[in-house]
């Protein structure tokens, strides 16, 4: 066993300002908030998609895209509302759906998440499983220091 | 306005547009936060600048008894609701706006919300919309402004991947049962570029673009599609690509369309618990399909039709109410079975027409889903067991 150190940084364009950190989850395929995720508790509820049974809470969410229901910003709203809320947002084409709910909660005086949209990830690359993320106004920060190799 | 502006940031628009109409999505109750936002905007004295829908809510107003969900939780729906009326929108309570009149004309913007809505706006009637959430359509309504990006501009609305519908059954075309299908593998396969589909029949109805829109805008990000004679901006391929060439043809294979079909079930049980049609909003035609095919006597199962309370009206003073109600379908107004908890408590499987219930129920109701055409629907019901006919689909 040892343990590899080994961060990389991607830059991207911030959608909502902010930093935050925490594990990746990473969407394998592209997920409607609204009827695919629990807002009381933030788990993944569609049964027919691959991160069934996660949980978005705390987590650096990344998705190559959003997709679905134009009521997912109202699921964003609740989930940091019920404080279960992902860590922060990549995306790799900007939605304003998601974002929107992140803004809502702003005006509304909640504390908020960042969001970024960072084209040039490889949303499909297995090595992001298992890394933790830090997003800044600049960037994305990836992580696997804390990752142990066997 | 400031969020608008913020949104329009982040979707790079460099300037706003103006808007003729707004449909409301944002006065359904998933939570405290949309009671709470909404009321912020009463408290600060707002007003919508433009004519404006309502979409659902979480409550059936006509039959309030109907929904199970806590008194407080009923209680919020309903205030989340009146903050919207008192905004000064028109409480239509309908995700098909467009069968209740509101229906924007060729190159008109709005800011729509409902992603069915959306899709029929922009494709069937030709207006100009992008898919706005929750908040951003009122947002919209009240300031009369949108971003200037995505399906407002003419780029933004140009085809980018022809689906040539010609290698499908043509016997299949003719059916209701096709479009929902047809939809879902769109949405999957188009993602969110705009497609342009050829080889429907011109003869294809509002309902059919209706249910393939909304199946399309449940299964993938489709706001926009086009359809080769049948669409406003689809007189020709040409027309619709903008004179360029597509970034991909795709044809709809049939053993593509089978699987699709299948994947829209999640159950091969043998029994349903109940039926349910009407997502979107069940229309006066659609109405008038299924009259045609009701039972002698009473279904077996409940069978829950969701509509518009415009189009409820519309049955009681045509006297065609009460022989639905003999056959025991029960009129769902002013929301649906999806996003309130309508069905009986316990699980089971439902069976229905709709593409976009036959995706969003397992999730939304924990029910499993059958998918299957009106008729399949009407004769399942009335023994409470699954018959399907997928002759069509071999």
């Amino acid at each position: 066993m040892a343990v590899e150190p080994n961060v990389r940084q991607v830059s991207g364009r911030p959608l909502v300002e902010g930093t935050a950190s925490g594990p990746v989850l990473v969407l394998e395929r592209p997920l409607s908030f609204w009827g695919g995720v629990d807002p009381t508790n933030g788990h993944v509820s569609d049964p027919r998609h691959p991160q069934y049974g996660h949980s978005v809470a705390g987590r650096v969410l990344m998705m190559d895209r959003a997709v679905g229901s134009s009521s997912s910003s109202a699921i964003m709203l609740e989930l940091i509302r019920n404080r279960a809320a992902p860590a922060a947002v990549v995306m790799g084409t900007a939605d304003a759906i998601l974002a929107l709910g992140v803004l809502v909660a702003r005006e509304l005086g909640y504390e908020t998440l960042p969001m970024m949209e960072c084209p040039d990830l490889d949303y499909a690359a297995p090595e992001l499983r298992g890394a933790s993320a830090t997003v800044t106004p600049d960037g994305v920060i990836l992580d696997w220091e804390r990752r142990t190799v066997t | 306005m400031r969020l608008v502006v913020e949104v329009a940031r982040i979707l790079g628009a460099e300037r706003l547009v103006t808007i003729e109409s707004a449909h409301i999505d944002g006065c359904l109750h998933h939570g405290d936060g949309g009671v709470e936002f909404a009321e912020r905007l009463v408290e600060l004295g707002g007003r919508v600048d433009v004519p404006t829908t309502l979409n659902v809510g979480a409550l059936d107003l006509l039959k309030p008894e109907r929904i199970r969900s806590h008194a407080q939780r009923k209680a919020m729906a309903l205030r989340q609701m009146q903050a919207y009326e008192t905004l000064g929108c028109r409480p239509t309570w309908t995700c098909a706006p467009y069968q209740v009149g509101h229906r924007p004309g060729l190159g008109v913007h709005v800011a729509w919300g409902e992603s069915n809505a959306v899709a029929f706006a922009n494709s069937v009637l030709g207006a100009r919309t992008n898919r706005y959430g929750d908040f951003m359509d009122i947002c919209c309504a009240l300031t009369r402004r949108a971003p200037e990006t995505g399906l407002h501009t003419d780029e933004g609305r140009r085809a980018r991947v022809h689906i040539d519908v010609s290698p499908v059954n043509p016997e299949l075309l003719s059916r209701d049962v096709f479009y929902p299908v047809l939809g879902t593998w769109l949405g999957r396969t188009a993602g969110d570029r705009v497609p342009v589909l050829t080889g429907l029949p011109p003869s294809v109805s509002e309902d059919q673009l209706k249910s393939l829109g909304a199946a399309a805008a449940s299964s993938g990000s489709v706001g926009l599609f086009h359809v080769v004679g049948v669409t406003p901006e689809a007189p020709t391929l040409a027309a619709a690509l903008g004179g360029r060439t597509p970034e991909e043809v795709i044809g709809v294979e049939p053993a593509a369309l089978k699987a699709t079909l299948d994947s829209l079930s999640t159950s091969t049980s043998r029994d349903i618990q109940a039926v349910a049609l009407g997502s979107p909003h069940f229309s006066d035609p659609e109405f008038r399909a299924l009259e045609e095919r009701l039972p002698e006597g009473r279904f077996a199962v409940p069978f829950y039709v969701c509509t518009s309370r415009s189009q409820v009206e519309r049955l009681k003073e045509e006297g065609r109410l009460d022989g639905l109600t003999a056959a025991g379908v029960e009129v769902v107004a002013d929301t649906c079975v999806v996003v309130t908890p309508i069905l009986a408590a316990g699980g089971g499987v439902l069976m229905t027409n709709s593409g976009k219930f036959a995706h969003y129920t397992p999730a939304n109701t924990g029910y499993d889903v059958v998918y299957g055409s009106l008729e399949d629907c009407v004769t399942s019901a009335t023994t409470g067991t699954v018959s399907r006919d997928e002759g069509l689909w071999r």
